[in-house]
């Protein structure tokens, strides 16, 4: 697998933000995040208790058993003092608890969902839905090209709200994955923009 | 850091963080954490999971870096990343919005850093 770039080292004076890559098992999120990220991509077996993951707070359950999670995560330098942290979510339903988590911060989400199976994305668009203030847009990987249906007949059946974005995409082409994040990016202008000026 | 023999992988992370359940600082899985001049005084005083931190943060690292790079699970490195800040060892870089940069000055930022990657 070839990464975009040798891991330039951040500066002393670097800040930081985030994005997330929800969606189904399956549905492209590590490729995704692959795709853009210039560090070789994190798949860790993050250790970690419920108890720590959710209140932060170690001691509430010490003999809990300890879980592993598959956390997928890349960065990308945007300038010379900006890295952009894409944390892919863990599939499994059970780790509900940590979405809160990874999404604190964030600038915005992007559901990714495989047109074959689209039920499966349906978890993360209604918990995005049930998050104050966090644009998400949702991109179908088309597998091979493939779109069964026509685009509306997507929304329909996502039953998103009509101003949220809707976009096909490749999570295995850098410049596909890029653009999906720049129309997250937009799309969390518009939502931002001062109502006096909109 | 004086701590009991971890039994297992149960009780270890309480036992890493000397029984301290939580960190005072909100720290995101992406707030970046730097060395801002290795003191290899510092190091020697340091022990364990806090002297590994101290090392990998002489370049600048992501509290899900830190994790990662060292198998520490998330709750323990805000707790010790936490204690080396209050002991003046690390710092943490501050978040956009703690860098005084409004949102949408900063989604612009971000869109035109995107835009900038070449494939
Ligand atoms: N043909 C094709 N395969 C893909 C595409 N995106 C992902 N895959 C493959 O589908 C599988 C699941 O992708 P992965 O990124 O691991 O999904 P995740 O579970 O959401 O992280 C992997 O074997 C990928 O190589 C795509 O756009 N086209
Ligand atoms: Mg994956």
């Amino acid at each position: 697998m070839v990464y975009r770039a040798s891991s330039p080292e951040l500066s002393p004076s670097a800040i930081s933000t985030k994005m997330v890559v929800a969606g189904g098992f399956g549905a492209g999120k590590t490729t995704f995040v692959r795709s853009v990220s210039e560090i070789e991509p994190v798949t860790s077996e993050a250790l970690m208790t419920e108890a720590s993951a959710g209140a932060d707070d170690l001691s509430a359950t010490p003999d809990k058993v300890m879980t592993t999670v598959a956390m997928d995560f890349g960065r990308v330098s945007l300038d010379a003092d900006l890295a952009l942290y894409l944390f892919g979510t863990p599939g499994q339903d059970r780790f509900w608890f940590l979405w809160d988590d990874l999404i604190r911060g964030a600038l915005g989400a992007v559901v990714l969902a495989d047109p074959r199976r689209l039920a499966d994305c349906f978890p993360a668009i209604e918990y995005f839905e049930n998050v104050p203030d966090m644009p998400f847009i949702v991109a179908l990987n088309c597998f091979d090209g493939i779109l069964p249906y026509g685009i509306e007949d997507v929304r329909a059946a996502l039953a998103i709200d009509p101003e949220v974005p809707l976009l096909t995409c490749d999570a295995r082409d850098t410049a596909s994955a890029v653009y999906t994040l720049t129309e997250l990016v937009r799309y969390a202008m518009n939502l931002t923009r001062d109502p006096v000026f909109a | 850091m004086t701590s009991a023999p971890a039994r297992s992988a149960r009780v270890r992370p309480y036992a890493i963080t000397g029984g301290r359940t939580s960190s005072r600082r909100p720290l995101l899985l992406e707030t970046l954490v730097s060395v801002p001049g290795f003191d290899r005084a510092v190091y020697q005083e340091l022990v364990a999971e806090t002297r590994e931190i101290y090392v990998l943060c002489r370049a600048v690292r992501s509290i899900a870096e830190i994790s990662a790079g060292l198998g520490i699970p998330l709750g323990v490195v805000r707790v010790l990343v936490s204690d080396l800040v209050d002991e003046g060892r690390v710092r943490i870089h501050p978040s956009p919005a703690a860098a005084g940069a409004p949102e949408h000055v900063l989604l612009e930022r971000v869109l035109r850093g995107l835009q900038s990657i070449q494939p």
